[in-house]
């Protein structure tokens, strides 16, 4: 298994967002981890990745416990929602620093090249564009090989073409047999990308399984209008 | 930790901000020692900027650094790098530049002077190790403060009050409490009191090597015997010391337990 | 008959006169191998008006009586031993002169003020040349007037205040000038007490346990151009009036108690064109009146004036204040006194119509110097961002120092 996750809690303040997460997420996959807002998606991410502490339960990220370590992150590769880097350092700075923390072999060029990154490189990131920025977050996520890869909205401001390599991008590391969780809210991306869906809802996993079996279950035809009925179907639930 | 250090240090060492206060205590020393030509009056204004500015200036530059690169630490976040490593780097990151931006700033017109003229060289001394101690506490309790406080101004807020309550409320409330009691005995108070605060005690420990002692009367007299011996020295720079710890002891503390 | 008896008396006295003009006068020398080897017994065969050279040796003898008038002159420095035993010379006859001794280990004594030198009732002595050391009291005018101490030094060598004597004591005397002499290491420098119409000038006391001079109860008495340095609590003059200190010195008095100098219940004193640097306080006032304080220069240091008690009437013009902690400070709400045309480096006012007269009045009493005075404890406090604070809004709104107390005619530049 990837990812295990056991009866996973955490509350912020009075707002108790997850709320007893049971999870197996297996090798080679692409996992698309949908869900309203506030509905945990974000934390739980983030307890993946150990920025998020929570109150109860265990994640273990390829057979081992993620509690009180921080090497497993090596293991990872993510690219976070909001790209905000250091204004006053080089795209080529921040992508050597990147390197030099992790300390993993990488393959920067090849991307640089596909995002057609070369004319910044020796820019400084506080005067780049957002694409621009999503695209060296891009390059930073990309360039590492590691068997697990978090996306969290990666399609945020990038241009059509950017798209297309980002979805190339990500069909090629599936092949290489990684697995790949996604967030976002762009459900034509999702669709097209996503071998499984994870619906949470209130802070529980609310349905897991292919799109296929999410439209057999919901009796929709458009995996959209399938989205919206299982959010409805659970709000007739709590009013009745 | 290191490697961390390092870029926070070069991203800072690169920002305006750390020219500006570089600038501003070239400036300064180069005012005070070619224009006024009294090393004395200029080691005590120098004093008085470095016992209110530089706790003023680390508590915004920690705080301000804090939050602008709050998105930046949640990449470090995710990638495999400990979590103290990245706060610590950060934390000696701006609490070294800023250091730095004093001691070049300072040294290099007290440097061009001490050639001509170097008796003055230890006093000028412990204005910078004092001036880099205040800087330090002040970098890691806006940090302690930052880390506390999700919301900026909030945190803001309260980083700008501790700084206001100790460089100013703190003494109102020793001046009333030292004329409230004015019957009793009051030096080990005032001793104490001392103590508590880094700002008063850098104060004194300065006032007391400038050898203006004289004029604390009684009371200096009692501050002198302690401070004045190598014992008292080290037990305030002790102080000094645990000051500095302790926000980075607070800093860890939280830095473990925080949801990003 | 009685008339016949008056008359050759005085026709002996002429002769006598005559005689001494006339080159009659004796001259006797002293010295170890001579017949004369006692400086005693050489005053005891001298005359009246006779000269007794002291050659070079090593004399021990104490309590020595000069009851005629007589020169008494060392050569090369001859050394009187009073070997701790007492007092050493002691003067009771006027027109004694004293030249070139060097007189060491005066008796310390808990009962009576031993001196190396005491003059009583005479007048027209000179004392003079003279090296005094290892002594209690140096030099000890008693009811005596009309003489010079010139040109002596006095080395002592005090710990204690209880058991060390003063340098240069005036007791009721008058009509005295002390001019050119060193005292260092004594108790007090120079001390006078019920002594009028002195004139203390070019002297250098410095480094002794209390004062570097001390006036009591002593009028009409001019001293200048001296200086008092380094001394346990600087320079003090009470209970005195119509004193006049000109250009002295006063520097390094610096200590928890120490000050330039202490004036206490003076009255009409003039104190013009002295130097206060580097003391605790330069001068601190108490009870005194009617005062001219003008042309002196306050340097650096921790109060340059403190006022304490009543004090009226007194002015302070075209005086330097330099880099003083405080320039003023007042314990009272009350001002009678005034402040015009001085110089103070802290002065941050402008002269838009550049007559170098500062258009803004100056403040120099600090809100902190006030609250020093009433709970000395809170100096602890001084160069704190929150007393700078209160200091600047109570000269923006005087609440607690005297609102009359400005100068206002602050000179924009420095008084040369």
């Amino acid at each position: 298994m990837t990812i295990e996750i056991n009866n996973l809690y955490k509350k912020f303040g009075k707002n108790q967002v997850l709320k007893g997460v049971d999870l197996t997420i297996g090798k080679g996959h692409i996992y698309a981890v949908l869900g309203p807002n506030g509905s945990g998606k974000t934390t739980l991410i983030k307890s993946i990745l150990g920025m998020v502490i929570p109150d109860k339960g265990d994640i273990s990220i390829l057979e081992k416990s993620i509690k009180k370590d921080w090497r497993y992150r090596k293991q990872i590769n993510y690219l976070p929602q909001i790209a905000n880097f250091p204004p006053n350092i080089k795209v080529k700075e921040l992508l050597h620093m990147i390197k030099d923390l992790r300390n993993s072999p990488s393959e920067e060029e090849t991307l640089i090249a596909l995002f057609g990154l070369e004319p910044f490189l020796s820019k400084k990131l506080s005067t780049l564009s957002g694409g621009t920025k999503q695209k060296v977050n891009i390059v930073l996520t990309f360039m590492f090989d590691s068997p697990l890869i978090i996306l969290d909205e990666p399609t945020t401001g990038l241009d059509p073409k950017a798209l297309i390599c980002l979805k190339g991008l990500i069909q090629n590391e599936k092949a290489k047999g990684k697995t790949i969780l996604i967030t976002s809210h762009i459900m034509q991306f999702v669709e097209e990308m996503a071998d499984e869906v994870l619906y949470l809802l209130e802070g529980e996993i609310y349905f897991k399984g292919t799109i296929r079996q999410l439209m057999e279950q919901t009796g929709q035809h458009d995996f959209e209008h399938a989205i919206a009925a299982l959010t409805t179907t659970e709000s007739h639930d709590e009013n009745s | 930790m290191m490697k961390i250090l390092k870029y926070s240090f070069y991203d800072l060492i690169r920002s305006r901000w750390s020219y500006v206060y570089f600038l501003f205590y070239l400036t300064l020393g180069f005012v005070l020692l070619f224009l006024n030509n009294d090393v004395s009056k200029a080691v005590i204004t120098l004093m008085n900027v470095i016992i209110v500015l530089i706790p003023l200036i680390g508590t915004i530059f920690g705080v301000m650094y804090y939050y602008n690169s709050r998105e930046f630490t949640e990449l470090l976040l995710a990638q495999p790098i400990k979590r103290s490593s990245i706060f610590m780097g950060q934390y000696f990151g701006v609490a070294g530049s800023l250091t730095l931006s004093l001691v070049l700033g300072l040294g290099i017109p007290f440097g061009l002077y001490g050639l001509l003229r170097s008796n003055a060289i230890f006093d000028f001394s412990l204005l910078l190790v004092t001036g880099a101690f205040l800087t330090f506490i002040f970098v890691g309790l806006s940090f302690v403060i930052a880390i506390a406080n999700e919301n900026k101004i909030k945190g803001f807020g309260y980083a700008v009050l501790l700084w206001l309550f100790l460089a100013v409320v703190y003494d109102g409330l020793f001046l009333m409490s030292l004329i409230v009691f004015e019957e009793y005995p009051l030096d080990t108070f005032s001793l104490v009191a001392t103590m508590l605060n880094p700002i008063d005690l850098s104060r004194i420990l300065i006032l007391l090597k400038l050898d203006i002692s004289a004029l604390l009367g009684y009371t200096g007299a009692i501050f002198k015997k302690f401070f004045g011996t190598d014992l008292g020295f080290l037990v305030s720079m002790a102080i000094l010391f645990l000051w500095t710890v302790l926000p980075i002891l607070g800093l860890r503390h939280k830095a473990r337990r925080k949801d990003f | 008959m009685k008339l016949d008896l008056l008359h050759m008396k005085f026709i002996l006295g002429i002769i006598c006169l005559m005689g001494i003009q006339m080159g009659m006068a004796h001259t006797w020398t002293v010295c170890t191998t001579c017949e004369n080897s006692s400086i005693k017994e050489a005053i005891q065969q001298a005359a009246p008006l006779d000269t007794i050279l002291v050659q070079k040796g090593t004399y021990l003898e104490f309590e020595i009586l000069v009851d005629k008038p007589l020169l008494i002159k060392g050569i090369d420095y001859p050394i009187v031993d009073g070997e701790k035993k007492g007092e050493i010379f002691r003067i009771q006859s006027d027109g004694v002169t004293l030249d070139g001794l060097f007189i060491i280990n005066v008796g310390v004594s808990y009962t009576k003020d031993n001196a190396a030198i005491r003059v009583v009732q005479s007048k027209n002595f000179i004392i003079q040349n003279m090296v005094l050391e290892q002594l209690f009291f140096g030099i000890y005018l008693e009811k005596s007037s009309h003489g010079k101490v010139y040109h002596n030094r006095i080395i002592g060598d005090a710990v204690d205040e209880y058991n060390s004597g003063n340098g240069i004591q005036l007791w009721y005397s008058s009509d005295v000038e002390v001019r050119k002499n060193h005292v260092q290491g004594t108790r007090d420098g120079i001390y006078l007490e019920f002594s009028d119409q002195i004139i203390i000038t070019d002297n250098v006391s410095m480094d002794n346990l209390r004062y570097g001079l001390h006036f009591m109860f002593s009028n009409n008495d001019v001293y200048s151009n001296n200086t008092f340095e380094n001394n346990g609590a600087g320079v003090a003059v009470m209970f005195s009036k119509f004193i006049t200190m000109k250009n002295n010195i006063f520097r390094k008095n610096w200590g928890t108690a120490a000050y330039g100098m202490l004036l206490k219940e003076i009255n009409d004193a003039e104190i013009v064109g002295n130097t206060f640097e580097e003391n605790t306080i330069g001068i601190n006032i108490e009870g005194s009146n009617r005062i001219d304080y003008t042309d002196n220069d306050f340097i650096g240091n921790g109060w340059a004036i403190r006022v304490l008690g009543a004090c009226y009437t007194n002015s302070f013009k075209g005086n330097n204040f330099l880099y003083n902690s405080f320039d003023i400070s007042y314990n009272s709400k009350l001002n009678d006194n005034v402040f015009e045309g001085n110089f103070w480096s802290s002065y941050t006012g402008y002269d838009l119509d550049r007559n170098g007269i500062g258009d803004v009045p100056y403040r120099p009493v600090k809100l902190f110097s006030y609250v020093v005075n009433r709970t000395p404890e809170t100096i602890v406090l001084l160069r704190s961002l929150f007393m700078d604070i209160i200091d600047f809004s109570e000269r923006v709104s005087p609440v607690f120092t005297p609102d009359n107390l400005q100068d206002a005619q602050p000179l924009m530049k420095i008084r040369p």
